[in-house]
């Protein structure tokens, strides 16, 4: 069955099952997102793309499109909010864009751009995250994770492997891969895995080819992350 | 302890869980207790006969603040810090201990005997200060029993041969109503509930035609769930939401093939200063188990759990011991009372410190031997819920006050507390009052008359359903507690006014920052932030531009947040914001803004390490004080 909701004013059409952010993307409408790939089963952990429902906040990445809703998206004080998680998640890890091979092509830089993101504005937190570099073709560079889930996901779900999950609570919770040692050259990971692919910023980077392709020509640098069809990037 | 010993602790605790990976953390508590942590020898050993990834153990093992990957010492010593408990001395007694035992806070002595750190609210803020030691609780502490405590850590006494005065638990009812002072035998309630079913209906909802053939009601079970819903029983949790509709809903639901319906009793308890589902377990567990095997008999289900919170240990081999007796009785189990098909047993849950637990869908999830992260809703449990069965999560008191209205009808339970909020509440009354403990009143009752029963002077404020619930100044004493004014879970502490509210508040938000569960951002950053933020004020760093930022973070975890700690995490600021303004401005030593940085704190770690703190040692400060 197909029925409409509208967004920001516009109709959008939907099928039954398919969540707001779905639905939106299939109308050609961006709505922010950082833990949500249109390959994986929806996360709702990062709340970027939250809306509003009939005036309540929700995030469109679990939320199931339902005939008539009221959804807003696009407003100054939607994208407030959006832009200070955003910030959040720059102060919890350690952002270094300059220096940051995967400048250009991180969905959290380019998410930045998109809303007008200045500054930091919290004080940062540096926490302490050594770098795995243990896998010949792989480095893990932890400080830039943000715990979006979907390498884990991806591993689970597609590779079948489940190299990563996460532990620790609260602002504790960390990256793990599944080696007693709990080191990435330990784990049965290849570059040919999905999960290799799917990490929105630079934690999960192939080694020896960082700058490739040059700062400046790369995919968010061409063109602004909502006029990029979608997420599946690779370097 | 060598890795085949470990393997074969590894080897019985598993295959007693029916080598069942949703009993994981069950696996992982059990395992511990045994070996005082869980070494990686044992993880392995679980990962070859769960047949899980080792990513999964250790990701539940890192969630719970009781299970510990690193050794923590023979005795692992946690003292109780809710704010009753430092009210009542906790923080000179943890130093006390410290210095007994030449150990450092948080750290593991050397010779890797004993560990001694914080943890959240205990439940014993009635019997306070409490602390836990190998997860068994330890009330009404003072510098004596401190003393002696180190004095048996030092000489490896075993716990078991400690003191059992230290272990004793009072259970405190200064006010009984309808549920503690019931006169209740185990069996009634059922025997009433079948009673009720009219004659030519179906008795058992169990039975494999009813929800197939009886389109009018299903005798029995229908008629008790009538009961239930005319009674206008509402959650006790703190949420309030109708049980009989929950119920109803759950009943309603398609059950897959293979799957039943599942009834869990939340004993999570987290909520800082309420223990008042502690006192109903220890006194009346019959009744609430009654309850849940009611709530069995009216949805259909063959299966509970009780969610026990891991600083209930205790309580458990007693409750084990009551359920044991329950199944002789034919209580539970199969045909119970005689009911062809009434089939329904109950398993107790220990969780292992993390109160997001107490949030439904992370309850599940953890009995489900995982990560206690909340679910995305829809679907709710009640179609969806335990290894996605319909499942209904009902706190510990509304399960022992269905028993009640199983046993005495909708109607007589209606006709107590007030027009929405029918029954009586239990609330665990602690803080500045001569008669700290557990009082049962009808609805309806006013701030005012229960400071008065519990011989509160002097009261500045109450915190009435704890950190996410509301912070009441004098002016609105005379505010009930109901649905209707305040809902509460239960617990109401009591500050006098030598309290200094902005430290209450303090407490709260770091709560609050050490038990979220980390999933979604704006609560996992957010109330980071707002710790750092309340401690900058603490330190004398405060300016009005962090009031404008506390209120901005308020605003996005509200709106923001996945579940309901993150909705509720700013409550105990704003609420003294508004209320107690000048426990805030006291701190506003500057008027503009202020880095959070200070250079003299920072040194304290070079102090520390230099053994020197005179003056010389410090660059000049005005103001300061301890975290
Ligand atoms: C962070 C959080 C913690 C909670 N802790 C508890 C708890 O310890 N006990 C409880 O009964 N309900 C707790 N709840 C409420 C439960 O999610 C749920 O509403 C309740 O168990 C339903 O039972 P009731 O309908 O009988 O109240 C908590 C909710 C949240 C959001
Ligand atoms: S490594 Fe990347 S994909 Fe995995 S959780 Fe972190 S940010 Fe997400
Ligand atoms: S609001 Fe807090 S506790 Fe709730 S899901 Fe988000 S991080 Fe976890
Ligand atoms: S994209 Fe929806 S919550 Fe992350």
């Amino acid at each position: 069955m197909s029925h409409t909701f509208t967004l920001d004013g516009k109709v959008v059409p939907f099928v039954d099952g398919q969540t707001i952010i779905q639905a939106a993307s299939a109308a050609g409408v961006f709505i922010p997102h950082l833990c949500y790939h249109p390959e994986f089963k929806p996360h709702g952990s990062c709340k970027l793309c939250t809306v509003k429902v009939n005036g309540r906040h929700t995030a469109s990445c679990t939320m199931r499109a339902a005939p008539g809703m009221v959804v807003e998206s696009e407003t100054e004080e939607i994208n407030a909010e959006r832009r200070a998680l955003t910030q959040m998640l720059f102060v919890e890890g350690n952002h270094f864009c300059p220096s940051c091979e995967k400048s250009g092509n991180c969905q959290l830089q380019a998410t930045a751009y998109h809303l007008g993101m200045m500054s930091a504005h919290y004080d940062h937190f540096f926490p302490n995250r050594p770098v795995d570099a243990s896998h010949p073709e792989v480095l893990l560079d932890f400080n830039r994770c943000i715990l979006c889930s979907l390498c884990v996901r991806a591993s689970r779900d597609v590779d079948g492997k489940n190299v990563f999950g996460l532990s620790g609570r609260g602002i504790k919770t960390h990256l793990i891969v599944n080696a007693k040692s709990g080191q990435l050259a330990d784990t049965d990971f290849t570059l040919a895995d999905k999960a290799a692919q799917v990490c929105p910023v630079g934690v999960i980077l192939k080694k020896r080819q960082g700058f490739a392709v040059p700062i400046g020509e790369r995919k968010y640098d061409k063109a602004p992350i909502s006029e990029t069809a979608e997420t599946t990037e690779g370097h | 302890m060598h890795a085949e010993a470990v393997a074969g602790v590894v080897d019985r605790v598993i295959n007693r869980y029916r080598r069942d990976p949703t009993c994981m953390l069950q696996i992982l508590r059990e395992v511990q207790e045994a070996c005082d942590w869980v070494p990686p020898e044992a993880i392995d050993r679980m990962q070859a006969m769960l047949g899980v990834p080792r990513t999964k153990i250790e990701g539940v093992a890192g969630f719970y603040s009781f299970i510990y990957t690193e050794p923590r010492g023979k005795y692992r010593v946690l003292f109780s810090d809710n704010i009753t408990d430092r009210m009542q001395g906790n923080r000179a007694l943890m130093e006390r201990l410290c210095n007994n035992l030449w150990v450092e806070r948080g750290k593991v002595s050397e010779d890797g005997l004993v560990s001694v750190g914080k943890t959240a609210c205990t439940g014993l803020c009635d019997q306070g200060p409490g602390m836990l030691v190998n997860n068994y609780a330890i009330a009404g502490l003072s510098l004596e029993r401190i003393d002696e405590i180190a004095e048996l850590i030092r000489n490896k006494v075993p716990l078991a041969d400690w003191p059992p005065a230290y272990f004793k638990i009072e259970d405190n009812i200064r006010r009984a109503d309808i549920l503690l002072n019931a006169d209740f035998k185990p069996g009634e309630a059922l025997l009433a509930a079948r009673a009720r079913a009219p004659s030519d209906g179906l008795n058992s909802s169990n039975m494999r035609s009813w929800r197939e053939g009886l389109p009018s009601g299903i005798g029995g079970p229908g008629a008790t769930l009538d009961e239930i819903k005319r009674s206008g029983l509402r959650g006790r949790g703190g949420a309030g939401f109708t049980t009989g509709l929950k119920w109803e809903a759950c009943r309603n639901a398609q059950l897959k093939a293979g799957h039943q319906r599942v009834v869990v009793c939340n004993a999570d308890e987290g909520e800082p200063g309420t223990f008042k589902d502690r006192v109903l377990l220890s006194k009346c567990p019959d009744l609430v188990f009654e309850g849940m095997t009611v709530a069995a008999y009216a949805i259909g289900a063959t299966r509970g759990f009780v969610y026990l919170r891991g600083e209930y240990r205790y309580l458990l081999d007693h409750l084990n011991a009551v359920l044991a007796n329950r199944r002789r009785q034919n209580l539970l189990g199969k045909d119970i009372c005689g009911l062809p098909g009434a089939d329904f047993d109950i398993e107790i849950h220990v969780g292992a410190g993390a109160y997001v637990c107490g949030e439904e869908s992370a309850l599940i999830e953890s009995l489900e031997g995982k990560r206690g992260t909340p679910r995305n809703r829809p679907p709710f449990p009640v179609t969806n819920g335990y290894l996605d069965q319909p499942t209904i999560v009902n706190n510990v008191e509304t399960f022992a006050a269905a028993a009640m209205i199983a046993l005495k009808g909708g109607e007589w339970y209606a006709g107590i507390g007030t027009k929405q909020s029918a029954g009586t509440k239990i609330i665990s009354v602690s803080g500045d009052c001569e008669r700290p403990g557990i009082y049962e009143y009808p609805f309806g009752v006013s701030i005012r008359q229960v400071l008065e029963d519990c011989g509160a002077t002097d009261t500045q404020a109450v915190q009435v359903s704890g950190p996410s619930g509301i912070c009441v100044a004098e002016d609105e004493f005379d505010r009930i507690i109901g649905f209707e004014d305040i809902p509460t879970a239960g617990a109401f502490t009591i500050f006098n006014k030598s309290r200094d509210m902005f430290e209450v508040a303090r407490n709260y938000v770091h709560f609050f920052q050490h038990e979220s569960c980390g999933f979604c951002t704006p609560c996992r950053v957010g109330t980071s932030l707002l710790k750092n933020l309340m401690d900058k004020l603490h330190y004398g760093s405060g300016s009005p531009y962090d009031f404008a930022e506390i209120e901005k973070l308020n605003q996005l975890l509200q709106s923001m947040s996945h579940c309901g700690l993150g909705h509720t995490a700013c409550n105990p600021v704003l609420d003294t914001i508004a209320k107690f303004r000048p426990a805030y401005d006291r701190r506003m030593m500057q008027q503009d803004f202020t880095p959070a940085f200070d250079l003299d704190r920072e040194l304290s770690a070079a102090r520390q390490m230099t053994g020197r703190d005179d003056a010389g040692a410090h660059l000049a400060t005005e103001h300061g004080g301890q975290s």
